[in-house]
């Protein structure tokens, strides 16, 4: 095949390397993009979209049920019942969908998408084996975007029982009891998920808290919820390995006791891990940090003209920060004088309920060095939360003491994770605490509890 | 906790104090066995002070860039090791031979009038530790620490107008920086008419601790002037005919002969001269009121390496054939950009050649290699109208600008040695002819 020469190869087609080439065809720069897998990388077809599917479905259900005793809404229905494979079906629909948005986008864009394992070969040159033939690239740009993998467990291959969130994502058979080995929030939300849909649940975790990197105000919401919900949470518990004479987990307790936990379905989620291998990366020797590429301020590599974006590049392993990473990197390219320089990149946790940060907490604020002033509201002083059931948690901000600029705003409850546009929007914004107070919220809604947030934190709280 | 004391082990060699280059821990850290204390540079080598034991840093007593004497107390330890007992410590250290440059800034170094030297610092040594102040026009910078409070807006305009908003003094509510501070502080440092949009007064003032290499050239170069009375004489030559038989030669010549330039006909021209003159082949040991002449011609050639100017020395040029000195010169310099020169190929010259041709030029004056007496400098040939009794020609000219220690080479005879040169240059046949 006749060898291809571009502008911009960006190698990897999730988001951070799909909006990179949109962005970069916009600025009229010809651009290749060479993905091996569908387009729309982990977070479109085996991450945040069909796991956030499941959890609305289950979440329907586990109401369903709720109502099929009699509520206090007056709501009593007949025991409910779910067909996995329709459920699947339209989540999988969803995800075909976006994923048809993506292609059409970058072919309205005229991008060439090569389809095929891209290895580079040095910081100009792709070859790519396609269906077709060996395609080889060059381009004055490389924009690296291969995305993260799960990592497996030592002694707990990937394989039969033992599965990532991958294939928890596409059970074709309910699992009657399912071990979630790591507390982090993709572990946590598909335990939630799985447990309203009926399958016996336990999360084990080596720490001694679940989602141990946000602070425990926000967490002991959701753990006490997984109690409520029935989901086991074994914690400082260390996975051993599998026990083979019956489908089990082995578990090393706290104390040192061996346990086994019978499942049928062994859920690794103890994190993701930059995806390295087998796109020629090691060849270019690119400076590393920690197994990330090391990225500076602009997403340069070490190597000119060889950029990285997204998860390939380390924490925070989000979609949001690999879209605003690609977008500028494109831009660089064209000549723009961008830089990263986010204030904030909030984070959600869809567990039940939802956790939203932004900015800094409390005690990442003291540990930087200001006085801060912090407050919460709870949501059992909304009228928007209690008329929806949905009155646990709260919305908390933290500001600096003495020009009341907001460091940063977090939340725990249903559905905050709605909130965090309005959080990053203040922090990026440079607000103060002045400026969200004199700011109407609508009421009723959980909005309101911000401005309320702003107010305690002010001394002059209506409605606390 | 028991306290250990780490002392500057003996770095060998007759070494009696050496340069502290670098100081890689603070008060306060934790260290483990074999992690690097302090890094000191002697004449002959780069020297790093390894941790004995684990532990952590209790107290430093070398600064950056002092000298310490064999024997003093440089890093103090607390050990967690409860055995340990509180004594001196005389580490065992991995001595870095560098192949290190014999280095000056304009193409000459100076010794010390002792016998030919061992090479030096090491390459990290050179680099500077920078410690940068910045003041601005209106306002000094904010806390460092701290992000200065902006919309993203306005950022984006900042970074296309070349601001740093550090140095914006913002007008808005907790001091947010509003489009209008950045369009007003566009304005006030320019002062007068506007300038092209973007250019702002940069009013950073470096601070770089002259330390390792740097400072051995400075010390070096003051010493060389200070105690050698320089002379300068500067000579044109017509170098055409030298030119047009290069060009051939090189056209015609065997594929495994190098390339000649032009030094390698200096070079043989230099050792046909230099029989009249011995006295200009020499190295002169002042403090012991004696001149060693040398039979033999040991040419150093002056080196731009990364790390900075190194000497490296084509022994024996009389022995040499044309070919031989270019290869020589070629293999010797890529030896000292790699880092790769013998301490031996770096040391022992009797007189030093510096080319600065290929920036171009028309005259230097160049700081004479001590303790040798004279350095031959080479300018950039140029193509010149000359009068040759009936018309003007054009020729090919390159002057000569050479230095020469007055202390021992008067200039009637700098003068003549130079003339010399000059005629075996015009007339290259002369060079093999009285070879």
């Amino acid at each position: 095949m006749d060898p291809i020469s571009c502008a911009v190869l960006v190698l990897g087609g999730g988001p951070g390397g799909y909006v990179c080439a949109i962005r970069a065809a916009q600025l009229g720069l010809d651009t290749v993009l060479v993905e091996s897998g569908p387009l729309g990388g982990t977070c479109l077809n085996v991450g945040c979209i069909p796991s956030k599917a499941l959890i609305h479905a289950a979440d329907a259900f586990h109401t369903a049920r709720r109502f099929a005793g009699g509520s206090p809404l007056g709501i009593r229905v007949a025991e409910p019942e779910f067909e996995l494979k329709t459920m699947m079906a339209w989540k999988d629909g969803i995800v075909s969908r976006l994923r048809g948005g993506v292609y059409g986008l970058l072919r309205r864009a005229n991008i060439k998408v090569v389809s095929g394992i891209g290895i580079l070969r040095d910081g100009k040159t792709c070859v790519v084996e396609t269906d077709m033939g060996r395609q080889e690239i060059t381009a004055e740009h490389v924009v690296i975007a291969t995305g993260s993998e799960s990592i497996p467990l030592p002694g707990l291959p990937f394989g039969g029982a033992v599965v990532s969130s991958t294939e928890a994502l596409a059970f074709e058979d309910m699992p009657k009891r399912l071990v979630v080995v790591g507390g982090g929030y993709i572990g946590l939300e598909l335990g939630t998920a799985y447990r309203k849909l009926g399958v016996g649940v336990t999360v084990v975790e080596a720490a001694e808290r679940i989602l141990p990197q946000y602070d425990a105000e926000l967490t002991r919401r959701v753990m006490a919820r997984l109690g409520k919900l029935g989901v086991d949470v074994l914690l400082n518990a260390k996975a051993v390995g599998l026990d083979r004479s019956g489908p089990a987990l082995r578990i090393e307790r706290g104390d040192g006791r061996e346990q086994r936990l019978p499942a049928d379905k062994i859920l690794v989620t103890i994190g993701r891990r930059p995806r390295i291998a087998g796109f020629g990366l090691e060849e270019l020797d690119l400076r590393m940090s920690g197994n990330a590429i090391e990225i500076d301020d602009q997403c340069r590599t070490s190597m000119r003209n060889v950029w990285a974006v997204g998860d390939v590049t380390g924490e925070p392993m989000l979609e949001h920060r690999a879209v605003a990473q690609g977008e500028m990197v494109a831009e660089i390219i064209a000549g723009e004088k961008r830089s990263f320089d986010k204030v904030a990149i909030p984070a959600v946790c869809f567990t039940d309920p939802e956790i939203v940060t932004a900015g800094l907490s409390p005690e990442a604020a003291r540990a930087a060095g200001h006085a801060v002033k912090t407050a919460s509201f709870p949501f059992t002083a909304n009228g928007r939360a209690m008329t929806l059931e949905a009155e646990d948690g709260f919305v908390r901000i933290v500001a600096r003491a003495d020009n009341h600029v907001v460091l940063g705003l977090q939340a725990v409850g249903q559905s905050v994770s709605e909130l965090s546009a309005g959080f990053a929007l203040a922090l990026e914004m440079g607000t103060r605490l002045e400026d969200i107070a004199a700011t109407v919220h609508v009421h009723p809604t959980l909005g309101e509890c911000i401005r309320e947030a702003a107010l305690v934190a002010l001394g002059h709280g209506l409605h606390a | 906790m028991p306290e250990r004391v780490i002392t500057l082990p003996d770095v060998g060699e007759g070494v009696a104090e050496a340069e502290v280059v670098e100081v890689p821990v603070k008060v306060g850290d934790p260290v483990r066995e074999g992690d690097v204390l302090a890094a000191v540079m002697t004449d002959k080598a780069t020297v790093e002070i390894p941790s004995p034991a684990e532990g952590r840093v209790a107290w430093i007593g070398a600064e950056l860039g002092q000298k310490v004497a064999v024997g003093s107390v440089i890093v103090k330890l607390d050990v967690a090791d409860s055995t340990a007992p509180a004594r001196k410590e005389q580490v065992t250290v991995a001595l870095k031979p560098t192949p290190a440059p014999r280095t000056a800034p304009d193409a000459t170094e100076t010794e010390a009038a002792d016998a030919p030297r061992a090479p030096q610092p090491a390459p990290e040594a050179a680099r500077p530790r920078e410690h940068v102040r910045s003041a601005a026009p209106s306002s000094p910078p904010a806390k460092p620490a701290e992000r200065p409070l902006a919309a993203p807006v306005v950022r984006a305009f900042a970074r296309d107008a070349g601001v740093d908003l550090r140095f914006v003094k913002g007008s808005g509510p907790a001091g947010r920086i509003l489009h209008e501070d950045v369009e007003a502080y566009l304005a006030t440092a320019s002062r007068g008419p506007l300038p092209a949009y973007g250019l702002v007064r940069n009013t950073a003032v470096e601070e770089i601790k002259i330390i390792g290499l740097r400072r051995r050239i400075a010390e070096r170069m003051q010493d060389a002037m200070r105690r050698i009375p320089h002379f300068s004489y500067i000579e044109e030559v017509d170098v055409t005919d030298l030119e047009s038989l290069r060009a051939d030669v090189n056209e015609t010549r065997r594929r495994d002969r190098p390339r000649l330039t032009v030094l390698p006909f200096l070079m043989r021209a230099m050792v046909t001269a230099l029989r009249d003159h011995p006295e200009i082949n020499a190295r002169y040991d002042d403090a012991n009121d004696t001149l060693h002449r040398y039979g033999g011609v040991h040419i150093g050639i002056a080196v731009q390496t990364p790390n900075g100017l190194m000497v490296p020395v084509v022994q024996h040029v009389e022995a040499l054939t044309i070919w031989d000195c270019a290869s020589e010169v070629a293999r010797l310099s890529e030896a000292a950009r790699s880092g790769t020169a013998k301490r031996e190929e770096l040391t022992g010259s009797t007189i030093t050649i510096t080319s600065l041709g290929a920036l171009g030029g028309i005259a230097s004056t160049p700081v004479i290699n001590a303790p040798e007496v004279a350095i031959i400098g080479v300018n950039k040939i140029a193509l010149r109208p000359v009068w040759r009794g009936a018309a003007f020609e054009p020729r090919k000219i390159m002057n000569l600008s050479s230095s020469f220690d007055h202390r021992i080479v008067d200039g009637w005879n700098a003068a003549q040695f130079i003339q010399k040169l000059r005629s075996l240059l015009e007339a290259p046949a002369k060079i093999f002819m009285e070879a």
